[in-house]
């Protein structure tokens, strides 16, 4: 598979990985931080704003209405992507935090009361537990956390053990940031159909890297970031199944979001304006229709193919490094490797590279509690993309051994 | 030496180095190495600088109203920096001390390889050399 995939065609659509960092070649190991962007989302922002820049939904003229219905068209390609049932059930934001806010305060707000209890895991990015615990506290909600193992798996009897009549909402990441682990979701969801428990999904490491169907996984809501997926930055999405979303109060109060407005009473908009207040981020959300195009027309399954094949070549080598240390070594896992050396601190670690021009991470990424798991307080992050290549690899690990030795 | 001079002496160290990022992390690392090794004793979390991303720790002594500085990082690149924060600021007066403008920092280029997160952990070691210095200024 890895000999077919055309990794050389691909990484010509990226004009940024031609650039030099530091006199030497980019290599690009950053991608779960975000994605680079091919040519034809860079060209279709500028296209935007050269040829249609305009407010959508309320314009008559010609501008206004092509650039609605670009906009709405990239409504239906993520709804296709993830297979929801309808357009209505896709709202745009921000991104995937903004998502989780939106969810966290609105369906809290609407369906919950003192003494509920929300569950999340011991692996999530703070984007998955700061909303919670700030809503928990305003609301009198008890936040629980799923353990998980010291390979960075979830604790499925752990969960089972957490339920009870009284959990109402579970929040759990898909992809974790930090170890790359892939969470059994599907199973998941299935126990907490055992109880009246909605399910959320942080997506915002999947969806460039593997296949996702709501209506399969039966979530309740999923939400991710384009920027992750190779699309433009400030633009994420909010799915949620139709007769959930039709029930929650709005979250942001504004134009677009309402029917009618007068001084006694301000009656709202459907679905999925209703959560879509003020102007959104119109240009980027076009772009986003040409990532996801992007994607498609190389074939997801033929990406994470490729992804895989590179990631366990990625694993072979950083095993063979001496003093090296992967955190996080579940078996179902994308190319996301987070590692310490014995000898070299991962800041100067990150720095070092970057002198040698390969970007990776350094420190808690976001997951501050998850470190303390596993008693860290950070480490160095390599995370893979399609564009990335076994030459990079190689030569990431001879750089790495050359610190290590000096 | 006075603070001005002693920074220039360092600027003119990095001048051969023509700015090549690499070459300067090594010599800054050395640089670290070369650091009085600290005092475990003194390796308290009263001793340890906040706002840093990496660990850090100055202790001092003074000796006729001069200050004498010990540190110590848990990272190399920091480490070196710190060292060279100790180099200008040890067996200065407390006045010198504070009234020192850093300029090294920029006319090395190390600026460059700071970053701007990383440019408040400079700062804050900035801050705690003169924090020293004023608390101590009339004892």
């Amino acid at each position: 598979m890895m000999n077919s995939f055309p990794v050389d065609i691909i990484r010509k659509d990226f004009p940024i990985l031609n650039k030099k960092v530091n006199n030497n070649k980019l290599v690009y190991f950053d991608n779960a931080a975000t994605t680079q962007k091919p040519n034809i989302v860079i060209d279709s922002l500028s296209n935007y704003y050269r040829n249609y820049n305009s407010n959508i939904h309320r314009g008559v003229h010609t501008l206004a209405e092509k650039a609605t219905q670009e906009f709405e068209e990239t409504r239906s390609f993520v709804k296709d992507f993830i297979n929801a049932k309808s357009e209505n059930e896709i709202i745009f934001t921000r991104g995937a935090t903004e998502g989780i806010n939106l969810i966290s305060s609105s369906y809290c707000r609407g369906f919950l009361k003192k003494g509920d209890e929300i569950i999340i895991s011991e692996m999530e990015h703070h984007s998955n537990i700061v909303p919670w615990q700030m809503i928990s506290k305003e609301m009198g909600l008890k936040l629980k956390t799923i353990s998980i193992t010291k390979s960075g798996e979830i604790d499925l009897n752990n969960l089972k053990s957490l339920l009870n009549n009284k959990t109402k909402f579970l929040s759990i990441v898909f992809i974790s940031n930090t170890l790359g682990t892939i969470n059994p979701i599907k199973k998941i969801i299935k126990i907490c159909r055992n109880y009246d428990i909605k399910c959320l999904i942080d997506g915002a490491q999947a969806s460039a890297h593997t296949i996702v169907d709501v209506q399969e996984l039966d979530c309740d809501f999923y939400v991710f970031s384009a920027h992750k997926m190779y699309g433009p930055t400030g633009v994420g999405v909010v799915y949620g199944k139709e007769n959930i979303l039709e029930k929650m109060p709005p979250y942001m109060g504004g134009g677009e979001m309402i029917k009618d407005v007068s001084f006694k009473e301000t009656s709202f908009n459907k679905l999925p304006y209703k959560f879509e207040a003020g102007t959104p981020n119109i240009g980027d959300v076009i772009g986003f229709k040409e990532s996801i195009n992007y994607i498609n027309n190389i074939g997801r399954d033929i990406i994470e193919d490729y992804e895989n094949t590179l990631r366990d070549y990625t694993k072979n080598k950083l095993q063979k490094v001496d003093g090296l240390n992967i955190v996080g070594t579940a078996n179902n896992k994308i190319g996301i490797f987070s590692f310490t050396i014995d000898k070299v601190h991962y800041f100067d670690l990150g720095l070092l590279l970057d002198a040698k021009g390969i970007a990776i991470r350094t420190g808690h990424h976001c997951t501050q509690p998850l470190m303390e798991k596993y008693h860290l307080d950070g480490t160095a992050r390599l995370s893979l993309a399609l564009y990335n290549t076994k030459d990079e690899v190689d030569y990431f690990i001879e750089s790495l051994n050359k610190i290590i030795s000096k | 030496m006075n603070t001005e001079s002693i920074q220039n002496e360092i600027v003119d160290d990095f001048s051969v180095l023509d700015n090549d990022f690499e070459m300067t992390l090594n010599y800054l690392m050395e640089i670290g190495e070369q650091l009085e090794a600290y005092n475990e004793e003194n390796r308290l979390d009263e001793n340890l600088i906040k706002g840093c991303q990496s660990k850090v720790w100055l202790s001092y002594k003074i000796k006729d109203n001069k200050f004498f500085f010990t540190g110590d990082s848990n990272t190399a690149i920091t480490k070196g920096l710190l060292s060279l924060l100790i180099k200008v600021f040890s067996g200065q007066s407390a006045d010198d001390i504070l009234n020192t403008k850093l300029f090294f920092i920029n006319d090395t280029g190390l600026c460059r390889f700071i970053g701007t997160q990383r440019s408040n952990g400079l700062e804050a070691m900035e801050n705690k050399f003169k924090i020293i210095a004023l608390s101590n200024k009339n004892g």
